[in-house]
């Protein structure tokens, strides 16, 4: 449907790639047509994706949709096993990808093997005029089944029905609401939420869609200026190196960037900062969410960021470590360990309620309360002016001596000194204490140990001060922005044993 | 008169208000507190701002014109209000914003 009333609105413009050869609405809609009657043909139920961003991508979502089937992207970037194991659990059905990831999943039981480019070139299959039929269009069918992170645990199957996805889509979005000379570059890749919203959403706006199927910070430089890119969404650590890689260039201000928004992960505060400058008009949006809540629940708008760049209050300029304030339509709770919402500025756990919650997943049902509530799992607070800010995923909390710590608290102190690049603070197991606190630092210019220990001596209760300090030359991430706490508990393990410095 | 164009900044002379050009094109008479504008840096604060162009400008808000072709993004508040030739400048209405685009 979304994409019907942009082909019937846009025609001709270009909807996917450059101004002179790309994909235009009608031909993207032609094409999505064609794709679902030969997904319709194929005794499989469902459409998987396992490859980087190509057009083949916008045409496969629009053409599951339109065949009623979910659409199924696969993280290509696992290791073979989990991903086999993934696409065992998403067959039978059709399968998209190029070469390598043909290969990968040869021999899957139930998957048809499409190469990209024999989609893109000729999506329907060539079958004598397949069937598209019409669009199917209820909307408690699943349009779209995304694997979570995983970083704890296997990962589970977030389901996102067309009414999740529709209620988001028109809630946000204006529908043609973007000029002809609006482009947004997408370098997430297809298996994140945000790439698939940034699909839907760019095309009921009617913005172009570059698609950068591997990040590079020059290439994306380099991209928004040659393509003249006005929107983007990155995750954190592509903005680090973006401002890094603008800085090497001699910190010359991006000024054809209308729009900037991110999310996926906690963004450290002097990237935003230096990102403030580097684009000083732009318009930056951090958006908070989910997979299970089709995407965005809360968002820290561009008149935020920039009161907050400029603002002599502290409480002001605080706001730019939060998520903003929730948006239309969706209700924010703050909740203790028996439930009850708690005051503001009081840690708990954040809890979410709205249409597009879907909150539910394949193997589990739904995770909804009886009130609609889903828990998120992430700890935070709401300050007195309505703005949530995140702590991280309850699971990081280390508990020391019987004192729960977010790690959150302990890595903004020592992002405070600006030797300090990017920190994480970790558990590890204490026979006296239960964990002790140790933290893992990459840094610009060198420093001591002692100095950072002072340093949250200086700013934090005792027991915050991490027993060691390890210098590395970059903390683990995986492709969605998010930091592998995981990783890094498993690698310093040894450090548990010992007494400390 | 001044020089609109992206990225360049200006500040009042009767006020603290300062401002960067996030949409403008060409010259405009540019004004705040009555008084024209001046790039930033180069001017002294003195004075007050006129009695029917001291409404303040706000930290953070984008402020437009009518046609929407000029915007300004306030960099440092004040008590004057902005015109350009001579239409006051009103805090410019929020899009809809793609949220995760």
């Amino acid at each position: 449907m979304l994409l019907e009333m942009a082909a019937n609105g846009l025609e001709d413009r270009v909807a996917v790639g450059s101004l002179d050869n790309g994909l235009t609405y009608r031909q993207l809609f032609e094409q999505a047509g064609e794709a679902a009657g030969r997904f319709r043909a194929d005794p499989g139920s469902k459409v998987v994706l396992c490859d980087e961003s190509s057009p083949a991508v916008p045409v496969a979502l629009f053409g599951a949709a339109w065949a009623g089937m979910p659409y199924v992207p696969l993280n290509y970037r696992l290791p073979d096993d989990d991903l086999r194991s993934l696409a065992e659990r998403s067959a039978p059905g059709v399968a998209i990808g190029d070469d390598s990831g043909a290969a990968r999943l040869e021999g899957v039981d139930g998957l048809t093997s499409v190469r990209r480019s024999t989609f893109i070139a000729d999506p329907s299959g060539e079958s004598a005029t397949p069937e598209s039929g019409d669009w199917s269009m209820d909307a408690e069918e699943i349009a779209v089944l995304l694997f979570t992170s995983g970083t704890t645990g296997a990962p589970k199957s977030a389901v996102l029905r067309h009414k999740h996805l529709v209620s988001y889509i028109l809630g946000s979005v204006e529908f043609m609401g973007a000029g002809e000379d609006e482009a947004t570059i997408v370098s997430v890749p297809p298996y994140h939420v945000a790439g698939v919203s940034a699909m839907l959403s760019s095309v009921y706006a009617g913005r172009r869609i570059v698609q950068l199927p591997k990040f590079d910070p020059d290439l994306w430089i380099d991209t928004v200026e040659a393509e003249g890119v006005t929107h983007a969404m990155v995750v954190p650590t592509m903005l680090s190196r973006i401002v890094e890689a603008l800085d090497a260039r001699g910190g010359e201000p991006l000024l054809g960037v209308r729009a900037l928004s991110y999310g996926g992960g906690k963004m450290p505060e002097p990237v935003i900062r230096r990102a403030l400058d580097l684009f000083p008009i732009t318009n930056f949006v951090n958006a908070y969410g989910l997979t299970e809540t089709s995407s965005t629940i809360a968002l820290l708008g561009p008149d935020d960021h920039r009161v907050a760049q400029y603002s002599d209050d502290d409480n002001e300029r605080a706001r730019l470590k939060s998520v903003g304030r929730p948006l239309p339509g969706v209700e924010v709770s703050i909740r203790d360990d028996e439930f009850n919402e708690v005051a503001a500025g009081v840690v708990g756990e954040i809890f979410v309620r709205g249409e597009q919650v879907s909150g539910e997943y394949l193997e589990k049902g739904s995770l909804l309360d009886n009130d609609g509530w889903f828990p998120t799992r992430d700890g935070g607070f709401i300050d007195d002016g309505g703005y949530l800010f995140v702590q991280g995923r309850n699971d990081d909390v280390i508990i020391r001596g019987g004192e729960n710590m977010s790690p959150g608290e302990i890595e903004d102190v020592l992002l405070t000194d600006t030797r300090v690049k990017d920190a994480a603070a970790i558990g590890v197991p204490d026979a006296e204490w239960g964990e002790k606190v140790v933290a893992i630092v990459v840094t610009h210019s060198p420093c001591e140990a002692a100095e950072l220990q002072e340093l949250t001596r200086s700013r934090l209760r005792s027991s915050r001060v991490p027993a060691h300090i390890v210098f590395v030359d970059e903390l683990p991430y995986n492709d969605t922005g998010k930091l592998l706490r995981r990783v890094l508990r498993e690698s310093h393990a040894h450090l548990g044993d010992d007494r400390g410095d | 008169m001044a020089e609109l164009k992206p990225g360049a900044r200006f500040q009042s002379t009767v006020c603290t208000t300062e401002v960067i050009v996030v949409k403008g094109a060409g010259e405009a008479e540019l004004t705040c507190g009555g008084a024209a504008m001046v790039p930033a840096g180069t001017g002294e604060v003195a004075g007050e701002p006129a009695a029917d162009a001291a409404e303040g400008t706000l930290l953070g808000k984008r402020y437009s014109d009518e046609t929407d072709t000029i915007e300004l993004l306030a960099t440092k508040a004040g008590a004057g209000s902005m015109a350009v030739g001579g239409a006051a400048l009103a805090v410019a209405q929020a899009k809809t914003l793609p949220a995760s685009d």
